[in-house]
């Protein structure tokens, strides 16, 4: 029992100490995710590069296990002063996504990830550079036409005139432009280029002060259309009260005169209709009724002795 | 001195032996003991509730593991990776948040290089905004891309300056915000699966969108007289509808006023007309009475009323003597 214990544990000692000499000796390494790795025997590449992660052995002592990246990478450039075609001088700043895609390549021209990036600065500085300047300002910003299509009533300002400019290409083929170009010079570095973006564009300090002072004289502007629409929209109203208020009152007032005018034309018929039938007795009837209204106390009546009044006065006498 | 007494090494070792002979039997035990302790802390591992651990042998990816308590094989053959998939993170431009809270504070730094960009008019915008994201394949956060974080902030800086670059000055700050949320949200998505981050966008948010400092007085300018024009406007249609509601009142009054006046008209015609025929009626069977009657009734009105009656012959030459005389007596 004791003594196949102790087997046991020898055997278990002597693996341990053989895997860890093993490690230690570089007869096995490990290859990472995220790692591939060239052999170098005395700085001579052996083999091809290896890209399957796992346990891996070589010769020890002699050779030599160089770890390289196989994720992704970034590269973020600094900003470049570039003119662009239109004589526009703007600050550029691109990103670039990059792989080691052969890492042997890379190892025997540039080695490091430093080196690289110093490559990478020549490769894709030189692409951004040659593309802006072959394009137009607005062509660097926009991407499509749409703000030149959209029509909107309230449009606070007038676009300025440089960016009307129609455009035949965006930023996002600006941005392919570069990746192609600098894709063609990558692959001598053993160097895949995934992806080159403008990350920022902006103006050079003269002329963003330009620019500062342009929008500020568009908003003076627009400031000032508002105060001339508001006051042209309020004599408008204005004008409109008037004339509604005259509208209203002459049609009124037509009306009313149309109303009486046919009440009176109506009237004079009845009256005419009824008196027609005996004019002699109307005319008598009426001067009676016009006594009873025109004489009042301050009338001076005057009857002579011949009048019917007194004819029974005289007859007695 | 007693060299005697002096002990050789030999004896000091045999002493040794002699001390620890029934202990070597353990020895083995102890040692035991001490590797099982060490590759205990190597065997389990916990993951958190929000997290996944991913487990690499050498290196190479074996398998996920769910939270809880598990077991991997110790001596650094098997590596594991907690990876928080379930947290949402936050990543934020032109903007830093100092501490978050119900009243989060955020850091009086402005972070102009990040924020300022044209827009598609040629303009100048402040703009502020943050990402939302999570890890949906830890797999790929891990093995395809060295700096996830990094490449969120590149793609989002990018992406937003082109969208940006699409919209006008006042789109961006007022009508499209939400409109250009979607399009940065949808092409960052799309631009980091190309990059294989594992790394979904949950959503982007524009914060602040403002003029530069310099340019605010003017953009406020604008805002004032956009104010002052709906001012003007307000106070001509108040006249507006002080005056014609009133008018159109007036004119009905007018009208009906005239509609009066016309029933009024041709209703006393008719009831006039009326009496003069039934009169008319009544006379025709004995006119000379009648008139004659009519002619005394109006008179026997008609003469109490008046101030003064003469009654003179018509052999008198002039009356204008006598009206004199009565005229000055009224005075008196």
């Amino acid at each position: 029992m004791n003594n196949a214990l102790k087997n046991i544990f020898g055997i278990f000692v002597v693996l341990a100490i053989l895997a860890i000499l093993a490690f230690m000796s570089g007869l096995v390494f490990t290859i990472d995710e995220t790692k591939q790795v060239v052999i170098t025997q005395f700085g001579r590449p052996v083999g091809k590069p290896i890209t399957e992660t796992g346990l891996h052995f070589k010769t020890p002592l002699i050779q030599v296990a160089n770890y390289f990246e196989k994720r992704i990478l970034q590269w973020d450039g600094d900003p470049n002063q570039i003119p662009t075609r239109d004589k526009k001088y703007i600050w550029v700043d691109a990103y670039a996504r990059w792989k080691i895609s052969d890492a042997l390549v890379f190892l025997q021209s540039v080695g490091t990830e430093f080196n690289a990036h110093a490559r990478l600065d020549d490769i894709i500085n030189s692409a951004t550079r040659d593309v802006i300047t072959a394009h137009l300002l607005v062509e660097t910003i926009r991407d499509t036409n749409r703000i030149l299509e959209i029509e909107e009533t309230d449009i606070d300002v007038s676009l300025a005139e440089e960016a009307l400019e129609r455009i035949e290409v965006g930023r996002n083929t600006l941005e392919s432009l570069i990746l192609e170009k600098a894709s063609k010079l990558a692959p001598q570095y053993g160097i895949e280029l995934v992806d080159v973006r403008i990350k920022r564009i902006n103006y050079v300090r003269d002329v963003r002060d330009k620019v500062y002072d342009r929008m500020i004289a568009e908003r003076k502007r627009a400031a000032e259309r508002y105060r001339s629409e508001g006051q042209g929209k309020s004599a408008e109203i204005s004008g409109q009260l008037a004339k509604e208020l005259k509208l209203i009152t002459s049609d009124a007032y037509r009306k009313a005169q149309v109303i009486m005018g046919e009440a009176d034309a109506e009237a004079v018929t009845i009256y005419g209709q009824a008196y027609k039938q005996d004019p002699d007795f109307y005319s008598f009837v009426k001067t009676l009724e016009t006594y009873q209204g025109t004489i009042d106390e301050n009338s001076t009546i005057i009857l002579t002795t011949d009048a019917d009044y007194y004819k029974y006065l005289k007859g007695i006498k | 001195m007693d060299w005697d007494k002096i002990r050789k090494p030999e004896d000091i070792i045999d002493a040794g032996k002699a001390k620890f002979g029934d202990s070597g039997r353990f020895l083995p035990w102890i040692m035991i003991g001490l590797i099982v302790l060490v590759s205990l802390k190597g065997l389990l591992y916990s993951i958190g509730p929000e997290e996944v651990g991913v487990i690499q042998r050498f290196g190479k990816y074996m398998r996920l593991s769910s939270p809880g308590l598990h077991v991997k094989i110790p001596f650094g053959i098997e590596k594991v990776t907690p990876v928080p998939v379930k947290r949402v993170l936050k990543e934020e431009f032109g903007v830093r948040t100092v501490r978050p809270g119900v009243r989060t504070q955020y850091s009086p730094r402005e972070y102009l290089e990040e924020s300022l960009m044209l827009t598609g008019d040629l303009n100048i915008l402040d703009v502020r905004w943050i990402v939302q994201f999570k890890v949906n394949d830890p797999v790929k956060l891990l093995f395809s891309v060295r700096d996830p974080l990094e490449n969120i902030r590149d793609v989002s800086e990018a992406v937003m300056r082109r969208f940006v670059g699409d919209y006008r000055v006042d789109e961006v700050l007022t009508t499209k915000r939400e409109e250009v949320d979607d399009l940065v949200q949808q092409e960052m998505q799309a631009i980091l699966d190309t990059y294989q981050t594992g790394v979904h966008i949950v959503t982007v948010k524009l914060l602040d969108v403002n003029p530069p400092e310099k340019v605010k007085p003017a953009f406020n300018e604008v805002n004032e007289a956009k104010q002052e024009r709906e001012k003007l406007i307000n106070q001509a249609w108040e006249a507006y509808n002080k005056v014609i509601p009133k008018a159109k009142g007036e004119a009905e009054k007018t009208i009906s006023v005239a509609e009066g006046y016309s029933l009024d008209k041709v209703n006393r015609a008719k009831g006039e007309a009326e009496r003069f025929l039934a009169v008319l009626a009544e006379y025709k069977k004995e006119p000379m009475i009648t008139e004659k009657r009519l002619y005394l009734e109006t008179l026997s009105q008609i003469l109490p009323k008046a101030k003064a009656k003469y009654v003179i012959d018509p052999q008198q030459s002039s009356i204008l003597p006598l009206l004199k005389i009565g005229q000055e007596g009224g005075g008196q």
